[in-house]
C-alpha cells in the first residue's frame, strides 16, 4: 500500500504507540527469589512509554511479583530477593544510593482492592503533594487535589463533599480515587495490579476509559486476570508462565495469532 | 451439547430428605439443645445479675449513711473573754488557740438545764472533738462576731452519730394509766403510781432474767458432758450464776432490781427523765436524769413510762446519752446534713472528722505520673515492636517477657519499687511520684499487648497505599496505622488505668500505708491513695468507720464508672472520625 | 493433537462446526461430480438431483452462521479458535458458491439435453471437471486436517485450471466461429466452463483461508493467475 493511499484511510484518534522511542522502563536478566523459591526466571522485557502494557497469565505465574519490583514494594516483603537489573529512563532502581521513597513517588501503584485511606477525599488526595513538598499554598494544593480528581474523572461526583469520608464512596469511586490519589504526586508510571477484579462491569469501564485516557501521558502497566480486558485496554501484552516471560509482543497479535503454544493455551482456555 | 443435568443427577445418589421420623427426630432434638442452651446463657446472665445487685446494693446500702452527719444546731453565745490572748487582745492567733469547748459545753448547757455535774459532762462529750472547727474558721474569716450570739451547728461524736442513725435502741412509749407522784425533782427519788403501770415491766424483766438463766444452764448441761478438770471450775462458776437469777426471780418481794443487763425502763413526767434502778407494781426508784419541773401529781395519761428494749451492756450509748440525744432531737435542735467534709477533708483518727480528699488527690496525682509515663512509652513500645523491629530471636523474647510481666503478681512490681526506687535511687517513699513509677511498670505491659493488638487490627492495605503514594515508613506508620488504632489503644489504656487505680499491693510496699492527715502538695510529698485507704480504714475498731470504708468503695467505683465513661466516649468520637 | 479446551461444551461446538463444514463439502463435491456426470449423459433426471440438493446447501450455510455468530458472543474466541471460527463462515459461504455453480452446470446440462454433444469439446470440460473435484477435495482434505502445506498446494494448482480453461475457451470459440448453428450448445458449454473455472477460484479461496486458520498469516498477494480469457482477442 503506497503513502497516497494510506493519507486518505480513516486514521483512529487514539495515539498509535510510538515503536521508535526508547521504552520507559528495561528489565534485564531479572530473578526473584521468596526464600529458597525462585519466582521469577531471567526476565527480559521492555516497557514502552506512554502506552499500556499488560501482564497475563496464571496465578502464581510472577506477573505480580514482577509487577511489585518496579516500585519496590517487594522490599516490604523481608524474605524476597531481586537479582538483576530493572531501569526507568536508565536509571537502576535497584542503585544502593536510590532513595526508595522517591521511587514510589515516580512510580504510583493502584491495588486490587480499593484501599482509600480512611481520611476525607481530599485529605487522600492531597496526602501525597503534601509529604512531598509539591505545593506551596492551600491554593496550591486544592489545584493539585482538583486536578487529579478532574483526570481521574471523579470531581464532577464529589466535587460538593471532599470532606466526606473516602471510604463512604461506590467501589468503582474508592478505586478511581485511588488512581487520582496516585496521579496527584505526578508518577511517570503507574502500575495497576488487577484495579477492576473487585468493580461490577459499568465501574470497570469507566476504569478502562480512564486508564486509555491516562496513556497520552503516563506509562501504564497493568496486571489483569482477564484476557478481555488486557486486549481492550493495552498496546502491549506480557504473557507470563511459571516465573518466565513467554511471549511479548503487540496486543493484536497476541490475542490473534500467538507465536508460542502455551501463550495460545492460556488465552483459548485449553488449561489442561 | 451434553446435557449436564442428567449426568449430575446420576452422580448423586443421596439427596436431602427432611420428611423421614429420624430428620424429624434430629431436628427436635437440635431445637431441644439450642433452647437448653439458650436458657442456659439466660441462668448464667440472672445469677450474675442477682450478684451485681446483691453486692452493689449491700455496698450502697452500707456507704450512704457515710455522706450524711447529724450535727446539733444551737446558738452559742461567744463571750469576748474566752477568745482573749495572753496579751489581752482579740488575733486572729488568739482566736485559733482558744479553748472552745466550754463555749459548746455552755451553749449545750443552755439548752438543756438543770443537769448534774456529771450529766453535763456527758451532754458536752456527745459532740465531736472537732465540733468547733467550722466555728473557728468562721469567726478566724469574721472576728467581728465575737461578742454575738451565732447559731452554729456543731458536729457530734460518731457514737452519738451511729445512734441517730441506726437507733441503736428499739425506744417504746406507753403513757400511763395511773397518776404519778414524784418524791423529788432531781436525784435519786421515788414515784409512787396509782394504777399497777409497772407490772408489765416486772413481768418483762422476769421474763429476760429467767431467760438468762436457762441460757445459762443449757451451756452448764453441755459442759458436764463434756467433763474434763478445766471445766469444773468455770461449772461451779455457772451453776452459781443460775441460782442467783432464779433466787433474784422469785424473790417474794415483787421488786426487781435492773441492772445493765436488762433492757432501761424510765419514766418522762413533768418534762423531766426518770432512770429506775427499782421496780415494783407501783412504786418505782431512780435517777433523775433530767430535772423535772415540779414534783406535783401527774394526772394520768400525761406521763409517759418509756422502754429501751436493748439493755445497756449490749449498746455503745449509755441510757444517759440516749436520753440527752433524743431530748435534743425532740427540742428540734438535731439535722441530718450531708456531710462535705467526707470528701474535702484528710484523713483523722475521729471517725466523724475523716475524710477522703488525701487519697483522692493522692490517687489523682499517682495516676496521672502513671499515664505520663505508661501511655506514651507502652504506644511507641508497641509501635516500634510491630513495625519497626527485626523479626528475630531477640524480638521474640521480648514479646514473650511482656506477656509473661502481664501475669506477674502485683506485689513483685511493689518489691522492684521498693528496691529500686526507694534503695538505689532513694526517692521520697510514700510519694505519689513512686506509687506513679510503679503502677506505670505494673501497667505497661497491659497498654503494650492492647496497642499491639489494636495496631494488628489496622488492614494492611492501607499501609501499603500509603508506601504506594511514596511516603517512608515512618510516615506511613504514623500517619496512616496508628491513628485508625486509637479507638484500641484508648481503650487498653483504660483498662490499664483503671486495674492501677484499684491497686494497694505494691503500694503498699513503697509505704503508701502510712497514717496521712495532710492533702498531699506535691508530686514528692507523702499520700496515700483510696484503694489504701480502705485497707486502712477497714481496720480501724471504731463502728463509724464501717460505714465510711463503705462510702470510701462507694467513690471508687464512681471514680472507676467515670473513667469507663470517658473511655467509651473516646472511642466513640476517635471512630466517628473515620 | 492440541490439547483440548478446559470448558468441553466449547471443544465439542467447535468439533460440531467441522463435521457441517466437511458435510457441506460432501455435497458440495457430490453436486459437482453428478453434475458433470449428468452433462456427460445428458441425463435430466440426475441434473434435477444436483438442483434439488442444493437446498440442503444453503441450509448448512445458513445453520453454519449462525452457530459462528452465537459462538462470537457466548465464547469471546482468541488466537485460532478466533481464526477457526471466522475460516468456517468464509468456507461455507465458498462452499455455497461451489453449490450454486454446480447448480448452474447442471441447469445448463438440462437446457442441452436433447442435443448432440462432440465429445472433443466434452473432453476438456471433463477434464476441468476432473481438476475441480480434485482441488476441493485435497482442499477440504486439508481443512479437516488443517494441513497448510497442502492449502498452499491447492492454492498454486489452480494455475492448471485457468490454463485447461483457456484452451476450452478458444476450442468453443472456433467451434462457433464453424457453424453458427453451434452457438447455442457452445455459449452453454462456455458457462458451464466459467463456472467450472469460478469453483476453482473458489477453492483457492478456501485454501487461502485453511492457511490462514493454521498459520495466522494469509498467503501472499498475488497468486499466479492463469485466466488470460479476459484479454483474449478474437482470433
Amino acid at each position: 500500500m503506497d503513502m497516497s493511499m494510506q493519507k486518505t484511510l480513516p486514521q483512529s484518534s487514539k495515539p498509535v504507540l510510538d515503536a521508535s522511542a526508547p521504552p520507559k522502563i528495561k528489565a534485564r536478566k531479572v530473578n526473584v527469589y521468596y526464600g529458597e523459591k525462585r519466582a521469577i526466571q531471567d526476565l527480559d522485557v521492555d516497557i514502552p512509554r506512554n502506552a499500556v502494557t499488560a501482564f497475563i497469565g496464571p496465578s502464581g505465574c510472577g506477573k505480580s511479583t514482577f509487577l511489585r519490583c518496579i516500585n519496590r514494594m517487594n522490599d516490604t516483603i523481608s524474605i524476597c530477593r531481586v537479582t538483576g537489573d530493572i531501569t526507568i529512563d536508565d536509571g537502576n532502581i535497584y542503585d544502593r544510593s536510590l532513595d526508595v521513597v522517591q521511587l514510589r513517588a515516580r512510580v504510583g501503584m493502584v491495588f486490587q482492592k480499593p484501599n482509600p485511606f480512611p481520611k476525607s477525599i481530599y485529605e487522600n488526595v492531597a496526602y501525597g503533594p503534601r509529604i512531598h513538598g509539591l505545593s506551596r499554598s492551600k491554593a496550591e494544593l486544592d489545584e493539585i487535589v482538583e486536578t487529579s480528581l478532574e483526570k481521574a474523572g471523579l470531581l464532577k461526583e464529589v466535587k460538593d463533599r471532599l470532606q466526606e469520608s473516602g471510604t463512604g464512596l461506590s467501589g468503582g469511586q474508592q478505586q478511581r480515587l485511588c488512581i487520582a490519589r496516585a496521579i496527584a504526586v505526578g508518577p511517570e508510571v503507574i502500575l495497576m495490579d488487577e484495579p477492576c477484579s473487585a468493580l461490577d462491569p459499568i465501574a470497570t469501564a469507566k476504569v478502562e476509559e480512564l486508564i486509555d485516557e491516562l496513556r497520552k501521558n503516563f506509562t501504564i502497566v497493568i496486571v489483569t486476570h482477564s484476557m478481555q480486558q488486557a486486549a481492550r485496554v493495552s498496546q502491549k501484552t506480557a504473557f507470563f508462565h511459571l516465573g518466565t516471560l513467554v511471549e511479548f509482543g503487540d496486543t493484536p497479535q497476541i490475542f490473534t495469532n500467538p507465536s508460542d503454544k502455551r501463550t495460545q493455551d492460556y488465552i483459548t482456555g485449553r488449561f489442561g | 451439547m451434553t446435557d449436564v443435568t442428567t449426568g449430575g443427577a446420576g452422580a448423586f445418589s443421596h439427596r436431602l430428605d427432611f420428611s423421614t421420623t429420624e430428620a424429624k427426630n434430629r431436628i427436635r432434638a437440635r431445637y431441644r439443645s439450642e433452647g437448653r442452651f439458650r436458657s442456659y446463657g439466660m441462668i448464667a446472665l440472672g445469677v450474675t445479675a442477682l450478684f451485681v445487685v446483691v453486692l452493689i446494693g449491700d455496698i450502697i446500702v452500707r456507704g450512704v449513711p457515710a455522706f450524711t452527719e447529724h450535727v446539733a444546731r444551737i446558738d452559742v453565745p461567744l463571750k469576748a473573754e474566752a477568745f482573749v490572748g495572753s496579751d489581752g487582745k482579740v488575733s486572729e492567733l488568739s482566736i485559733r488557740g482558744a479553748d472552745y469547748f466550754p463555749v459548746t459545753r455552755d451553749a449545750l448547757t443552755a439548752i438543756i438545764p438543770g443537769l448534774s455535774r456529771a450529766n453535763e459532762r456527758t451532754l458536752a462529750r456527745l459532740l465531736s472533738s472537732g465540733a468547733a472547727d467550722d466555728l473557728r474558721s468562721r469567726l478566724v474569716a469574721d472576728p467581728t462576731l465575737i461578742g454575738k450570739t451565732v447559731s452554729a451547728p456543731l458536729l457530734l461524736s460518731d457514737d452519738a452519730d451511729i445512734y441517730l442513725k441506726y437507733a441503736s435502741t428499739a425506744i417504746t412509749e406507753r403513757p400511763a394509766r395511773g397518776a404519778a407522784t414524784p418524791s423529788d425533782t432531781s436525784g435519786e427519788i421515788t414515784i409512787l403510781t396509782s394504777a399497777n403501770d409497772f407490772a408489765d415491766e416486772v413481768v418483762a424483766v422476769k421474763a429476760s432474767l429467767e431467760q438468762r438463766a436457762s441460757g445459762l444452764s443449757r451451756e452448764a448441761e453441755r459442759l458436764r458432758r463434756i467433763g474434763g478438770a478445766q471445766v469444773t471450775e468455770r461449772l461451779a462458776d455457772l451453776d452459781k450464776q443460775v441460782a442467783e437469777l432464779r433466787e433474784k426471780n422469785n424473790a417474794p418481794s415483787s421488786e426487781i432490781t435492773l441492772d445493765d443487763k436488762v433492757a432501761s425502763v424510765l419514766v418522762s413526767i413533768a418534762g423531766g427523765i426518770v432512770k429506775l434502778s427499782k421496780l415494783s407494781n407501783s412504786a418505782v426508784t431512780g435517777d433523775v436524769l433530767i430535772p423535772l419541773s415540779s414534783s406535783a401529781e401527774a394526772a394520768p395519761g400525761s406521763w409517759k413510762i418509756v422502754r429501751y428494749a436493748t439493755p445497756e451492756s449490749n449498746r455503745k450509748v449509755t441510757d444517759v446519752e440516749v436520753t440527752l440525744l433524743e431530748r435534743l432531737r425532740s427540742l428540734g435542735k438535731v439535722e441530718n446534713q450531708f456531710a462535705w467534709r467526707f470528701l474535702t477533708t484528710g484523713d483523722s483518727r475521729e471517725p466523724e472528722l475523716a475524710g477522703i480528699r488525701g487519697a483522692l488527690v493522692g490517687t489523682a496525682f499517682t495516676l496521672f505520673v502513671t499515664l505520663l509515663l505508661s501511655l506514651p512509652i507502652g504506644v511507641l513500645a508497641a509501635v516500634y515492636l510491630e513495625e519497626f523491629a527485626p523479626k528475630n530471636w531477640i524480638t521474640e523474647i521480648i514479646e514473650v517477657n511482656i506477656n509473661n510481666l502481664a501475669a506477674v503478681p502485683s506485689i513483685v512490681f511493689g518489691l522492684l519499687g521498693l528496691a529500686v526506687f526507694l534503695n538505689f535511687f532513694d526517692l521520697p517513699r510514700s510519694a505519689p511520684l513512686v506509687g506513679g513509677l510503679v503502677l506505670a511498670l505494673l501497667v505497661l505491659p497491659t497498654i503494650i499487648i492492647a496497642s499491639r493488638a489494636a495496631l494488628k487490627s489496622v488492614p494492611p492495605s492501607i499501609k501499603e497505599a500509603a508506601l504506594g503514594v511514596g511516603a517512608s515508613h515512618q510516615q506511613a506508620v504514623f500517619h496512616h496505622v496508628v491513628p485508625p488504632a486509637m479507638p484500641g489503644i484508648m481503650t487498653g489504656t483504660i483498662i490499664g488505668m483503671a486495674h492501677a487505680l484499684g491497686e494497694t499491693a505494691p503500694l503498699l510496699m513503697i509505704g503508701m500505708v502510712a497514717f496521712i492527715v495532710d492533702v498531699p502538695g506535691t508530686l514528692t510529698s507523702a499520700a496515700t491513695v483510696l484503694p489504701v485507704q480502705i485497707y486502712l480504714w477497714s481496720d480501724l475498731p471504731e463502728a463509724a468507720f464501717k460505714a465510711k470504708t463503705a462510702g470510701l468503695i462507694i467513690v471508687l467505683l464512681a471514680f472507676l464508672f467515670l473513667m469507663n465513661g470517658a473511655a467509651i466516649w473516646l472511642r466513640r468520637r476517635f471512630e466517628r472520625r473515620w | 493433537m492440541p490439547d483440548q479446551h478446559t470448558v468441553r461444551s466449547y471443544e465439542e461446538e467447535l468439533r460440531l462446526l467441522d463435521k457441517k463444514i466437511a458435510q457441506m463439502g460432501g455435497i458440495a463435491e457430490l453436486q459437482l461430480g453428478q453434475a458433470i456426470d449428468a452433462l456427460e449423459a445428458r441425463d435430466p433426471a440426475l441434473a434435477d438431483q444436483v438442483i434439488s440438493k442444493d437446498a440442503q446447501v444453503d441450509a448448512l450455510q445458513r445453520d453454519i452462521e449462525e452457530q459462528v455468530i452465537t459462538m462470537i458472543a457466548r465464547r469471546q474466541p482468541m488466537a485460532d479458535d478466533l481464526r477457526h471460527i471466522l475460516g468456517a463462515i468464509r468456507i461455507a459461504s465458498d462452499l455455497e458458491r461451489v453449490g450454486d455453480l454446480a447448480k448452474n452446470i447442471a441447469k445448463r446440462t438440462l437446457a442441452i439435453s436433447s442435443e448432440n454433444l462432440p465429445k472433443t469439446l466434452l473432453y476438456g470440460l471433463k477434464h476441468m471437471a476432473e481438476l475441480a473435484q480434485r482441488q476441493l477435495k485435497d482442499v477440504l482434505d486439508a481443512y479437516a486436517d488443517r494441513n497448510s502445506d497442502a492449502a498452499r498446494l491447492v492454492w498454486t494448482r489452480d494455475e492448471q485450471i485457468d490454463a485447461t480453461y483457456n484452451s476450452v475457451f478458444r476450442e468453443l470459440l472456433t467451434y462457433m466461429m464453424e457453424d453458427p448453428r453451434n452457438i447455442g450448445l457452445c455459449t452453454h458449454l462456455l458457462f458451464g466452463a466459467k463456472n467450472l473455472e469460478r469453483i476453482g477460484d473458489h477453492t483457492t479461496n478456501i485454501a487461502e483461508t485453511v492457511h490462514y486458520l493454521v498459520k495466522g498469516t494469509t498467503l501472499a498477494e498475488n497468486r499466479p493467475k492463469g485466466d488470460k480469457t479476459s484479454s483474449t482477442l478474437l482470433p
